[in-house]
């Protein structure tokens, strides 16, 4: 019986980790179709801000806030220095990117060390049964990941905001001649996709540290969550979470945690051969 | 088939071979240090060459060919440390990969996936391949009687030996000349191969893959082909890197090594063959120099590389010396000639 509460807990938890990690690119890569492989170092960026939090004397979740204001800004600045000239051009998008990551990985390096360092969050733990606790931060993870997926959902299924930046991404032309301001919805969206990757930054923190290159680990599993989920991002990123997540949790589980990231690689390439638009793929849907 | 050479080409040759004969000397007076550090320019150079015929002729983004890199070299290493017998391991080391490739390409290229999701999901092929290695620490985990180490790398690999002659090894001298033919051979295949028919079908999926697919070719067919043989070639770059350095590491597979080898073809030009070699010329040249004059981090030059690439001269460099060389030969030709400039620039325009 705890065994398999467990078992389901590191099933969910894993999902949720997916979902916390992928959900920033969900918003830049899946609606503004910006190749942003800075990505895994904007959620670096996010464990730097959450410890910067920590040596201030913030209680953790003012850092976690500190750390999704100060992403999302560092974002907005990219855009409209790196990002803006480059939309359109997938490729070049792609490449500026990796060069805004060697280029962070570097510069956090120079100035603040490659060494490992913790944040350390004061939580304590549950008991299930006899044999077994779990950690209630991990429960917070969960429920902070759950929790900006369907926020960002409501944003822009239900809000003005939502309606417009979803316009803007689908026909610019279009929706400017209409007197919308196309500039400061690319800059917004690309901002509030990097603050949910500063807030997975802090959330990851306590858990793997920081690291200045931690974010090569993360930007793999982003891309292959978001690209997989095909082209509801939202909805995509929840069931490739889903999927990743569990094939992730129960080899980890039954192997070990590399065996995990190793089986979703492989599960996704042979979901893309068979799917090759993504698991919420339109095309061929009977319009 | 062949058409006359055009004098900006004669000019690329003759310069070539002026550059073959310098490379070729340069052990008779320069020491063992420089001739290392140009081999390893070379090793990334073939490296590059797999990467960039894909992206300039083909337009597949291959951004992972470093996982072919990482398993020539690992086949290499593990054969060669197991029974000694390095010209196998070298057969090895070009073979494997290309099964890897084969399987690999299989899956992403049937499946349909193009162009920048081509690009991410090499690119994860490589991460996922690195943190694999990386996590063969355990020294239990071994193939044959060589233990992975893993993120150690593995180390004191045997020396490269004459293939009919197994008690002789090849020196730094030596191996600097293999790796330099290597590169001039794997440069001569490609180039062939662009003037065969398949590579007319290779540059026409560029150009209109649908075109070329309603012509009745399969592109996925010639793309899958492609695929595996520039993972042979990556594959032979990494086992010349582990005869080179005899040693191996996960490090070979990191995004950062495959960021470099992108920037390498990236800063010399992906039109051309002679770019990603000229480009790996200048990038490693300029991070050594970097390295050795105490910069510190490679990392922040590379990404600034990268960026202003990108932002400045997306063509690469190569190119842009052609095009300079070009004007001055149409100036000189005005001169001589003054009829003939405008046929000369009407027909200058290849690129």
């Amino acid at each position: 019986m705890y065994d398999a509460i467990i078992f389901l807990y590191q099933v969910v938890f894993s999902i949720s980790l997916f979902i916390l990690i992928s959900t920033g690119l969900a918003v830049i890569f899946g609606m503004m179709k910006v190749i942003n492989l800075a990505q895994g170092e904007f959620i670096m960026l996010g464990a730097y801000f959450a410890l910067l939090g920590e040596v201030m004397g913030l209680p953790f979740i003012l850092s976690a806030l500190l750390a999704m204001i100060g992403v999302g800004l560092f974002g907005v600045l990219v855009e409209r220095l790196l990002i803006r000239f480059l939309y359109g051009r997938l490729t070049d998008t792609l490449l500026a990117t990796w060069g805004l990551s060697l280029l962070m990985i570097g510069a956090v390096t120079t100035f603040l060390g490659p060494q490992v360092a913790g944040v350390s969050v004061e939580t304590g733990r549950i008991a299930v049964g006899e044999l077994y606790s779990v950690s209630v931060y991990n429960l917070y993870i969960i429920l902070v990941a759950f929790a900006a997926l369907a926020s960002c959902w409501a944003l822009w299924r239900y809000t003005r905001f939502g309606m417009i930046a979803r316009a803007v991404m689908a026909n610019p032309g279009m929706t400017s001649a209409l007197g919308v301001d196309c500039h400061k919805y690319y800059m917004l969206t690309f901002g509030i996709g990097s603050a949910l990757s500063g807030l997975a930054g802090a959330m990851l923190a306590p858990i793997v540290g920081t690291q200045p290159t931690m974010g090569g680990l993360y930007v793999a599993q982003a891309f292959v969550s978001v690209i997989t989920g095909g082209e509801l991002p939202f909805l995509g990123t929840l069931l490739a979470g889903g999927l990743f997540g569990t094939t992730n949790g129960v080899l980890s589980y039954a192997y070990s945690q590399v065996i995990g990231e190793i089986g979703v690689f492989l599960i996704a390439i042979v979901l893309l051969r068979f799917l090759p638009h993504g698991m919420t793929s339109q095309k061929g849907r009977a319009q | 088939m062949t058409s006359k050479l055009s004098t900006i080409e004669i000019a690329t040759l003759i310069l070539l071979a002026l550059a073959s004969v310098a490379i070729l000397a340069v052990p008779q007076f320069a020491g063992l240090s420089l001739q290392l550090d140009l081999s390893i320019i070379f090793v990334y150079a073939i490296l590059a060459l797999s990467m960039g015929f894909m992206w300039g002729q083909v337009g597949m983004m291959s951004f992972g060919q470093t996982v072919f890199f990482g398993i020539g070299g690992y086949s290499y290493a593990i054969f060669a440390l197991n029974t000694g017998d390095t010209t196998t391991a070298m057969l090895l080391a070009v073979l494997l990969p290309m099964i890897v490739a084969a399987l690999l390409g299989y899956f992403i290229i049937y499946g349909g996936i193009n162009d920048i999701y081509f690009a991410v999901i090499t690119m994860v092929a490589t991460i996922a391949l690195e943190k694999a290695v990386r996590a063969t620490s355990d020294p239990r985990i071994k193939i044959g009687d060589v233990k992975l180490q893993g993120q150690n790398g593995i180390s004191a690999l045997p020396d490269l030996k004459v293939p009919w002659n197994p008690s002789e090894t090849l020196f730094v001298t030596e191996v600097y000349y293999l790796i330099f033919i290597a590169m001039l051979l794997v440069t001569a295949g490609y180039s062939l191969l662009l003037r065969a028919r398949i590579g007319r079908v290779l540059v026409g999926i560029r150009e209109n893959e649908q075109r070329v697919a309603l012509l009745g070719y399969d592109p996925r067919r010639y793309k899958l082909l492609i695929f595996i043989i520039s993972g042979g070639v990556a594959g032979l770059a990494g086992g010349l890197y582990a005869v080179w350095g005899n040693f191996v590491a996960p490090e070979m597979m990191n995004l950062n090594s495959s960021a470099s080898v992108v920037i390498n073809v990236l800063v010399g030009g992906k039109a051309s063959l002679l770019g990603p070699l000229v480009g790996t010329g200048i990038v490693q040249s300029l991070t050594s120099w970097l390295g050795s004059a105490g910069v510190g981090q490679v990392n922040l030059v590379l990404g600034l590389i990268l960026i202003a690439a990108v932002q400045i001269f997306p063509q690469g460099v190569v190119p842009m010396i052609s095009a300079i060389c070009k004007w001055c030969l149409g100036h000189l030709a005005s001169v001589a000639q003054p009829s003939r400039r405008t046929s000369t620039s009407m027909t200058g325009e290849k690129q």
